[in-house]
């Protein structure tokens, strides 16, 4: 039975990939890759990754669904010239030939990983006592980790440094996105006020949970900022300039926290990020609740892009 | 065949898949498309690795599942980035080209900013 499921899930997914590939409209070849998304989030349930398939469905999928159908909306004009550059017979048969040439040699890969497989997974269990928590992927992402989490909250802000800085001259400090004008009893607006209290209460519960069972910051931040976003959208909020000082506060303010713990780790513990005894959770806590609002508003403004509009509203 | 072979070879075939629709799509948005599918299949590749790991009463390796979670953000990020540029040079020069044939009205308009 779930060998069936399994085969019937590869071949959706690979339709899919293959349909996100050959659509004629690029709306329609992110619709597509929605649903791609939304199917992966299956298979890592399957591969027993409940952590992983939360993120994939609200970052993978969600959140970069989201940025591609606004893309996709925007770009919509540029598609007919885009079709005439499309390279001749020869180019495309010899991609074809390095594509499957590649998948091959993976698929070899595969088949020949060594047996029996190595892990860490019985380190991690005979470790994460030390860290006072019960969610063995957090253990690792805030723990023996840490460095990469740190690094990746970085990341993160780099990239909407990055993404701030494509805006044009006239709008640098303004807001970004468009000004929304959904009428206030609008379904959108109605939608927006009933389900943003629902939407922050269970990405509190999955950032909470995270610490023992599978969610954690990252799924419930991309939760909080859906919301944010959808508020936004229906028009009851606008987005704030990117020039505001709290904002700025904010967004440094988790990366700030972690890079605090990890210097107080190299003097109290002897090495940088490592936690004093007795005190992992309550610093795994620290760093935890410093970088929620960060992410939430990182991910949110990244969605938004480049300020396109003055300060005034 | 196990779950981890069955979705290895998926993910080697979304690999490949993905590779051919960045080198021949032209529209850079489909190329972020395709990319973003190479993206899904190494980490799918990588998730049949940590499924293999199993043990110590785990359903998968959590290290490389770690460091997946990581990876997808980090590929959001660098999606967001890649669609900001893309919507930055459709409003400078009110197309997305990147035929080499096609250079000098972008150059011009970004010289008079």
């Amino acid at each position: 039975m779930t060998d069936v499921l399994n085969i019937g899930l590869s071949a959706l997914i690979l339709g899919l990939a293959v349909w996100t590939i050959v659509a004629r409209e690029a709306y329609a070849a992110v619709v597509g890759f929605i649903a791609y998304g939304l199917l992966l989030t299956l298979v890592w349930v399957q591969l027993h990754g409940i952590d992983v398939a939360l993120t994939e469905a609200a970052i993978g999928g969600g959140l970069t669904g989201a940025l591609l159908i606004g893309a996709a909306a925007r770009l919509r004009g540029s598609e007919t010239t885009a079709r005439t550059e499309r390279p001749g017979t020869a180019t495309r048969w010899l991609a074809a030939g390095v594509s499957c040439a590649v998948a091959v040699a993976l698929a070899i890969c595969v088949l020949a990983l060594p047996e029996p497989a190595p892990t860490l997974a019985p380190e991690v269990l005979a470790n994460i006592a030390v860290t006072e928590v019960g969610n063995p992927i957090t253990a690792v992402l805030l723990a023996f980790r840490a460095m990469d989490t740190l690094l990746e909250a970085i990341v993160l802000l780099f990239a909407l440094i990055g993404v701030w800085s494509l805006a044009p001259d006239r709008a640098w400090g303004g807001r970004p996105g468009l000004l929304q004008s959904a009428g206030p009893n609008g379904m959108l607006a109605f939608a927006a006020r009933a389900l943003s209290p629902i939407g922050v209460v269970t990405g509190m519960y999955v950032f909470w949970i995270g610490a023992d069972h599978p969610g954690g910051k990252f799924q419930g931040a991309t939760i909080l900022a859906a919301m944010w976003l959808l508020v936004m959208m229906a028009g009851l909020a606008d987005a704030p300039p990117i020039s505001r000082r709290w904002l700025r506060w904010l967004l440094v303010a988790g990366p700030l926290a972690f890079i605090a713990v990890g210097v107080l780790g190299a003097i109290t513990a002897g090495a940088f990020l490592s936690y004093p005894q007795g005190n992992a959770k309550t610093l795994i806590l620290v760093i935890e609740f410093a970088l929620m609002p960060t992410l939430t508003l990182v991910l949110g403004l990244m969605l938004l892009g480049a300020p396109r509009r003055g300060e005034s509203p | 065949m196990t779950a981890g072979t069955l979705f290895g070879l998926c993910a080697a075939v979304l690999i490949g898949v993905g590779l051919y629709g960045l080198i021949v799509n032209p529209h850079p948005l489909r190329k972020i498309l395709a990319f973003n599918v190479v993206g899904s299949g190494v980490f799918l590749l990588f998730g049949a690795i940590a499924y293999r790991g199993a043990g110590a009463g785990m359903g998968g390796d959590p290290v490389p599942q770690a460091l997946l979670i990581t990876g997808i953000v980090v590929a959001f990020s660098a999606t967001a980035l890649a669609v900001a540029l893309l919507l930055r040079l459709f409003d400078e020069t009110g197309s997305v080209t990147l035929s080499s044939d096609a250079p000098a009205k972008a150059g011009n308009d970004a010289g008079a900013h």
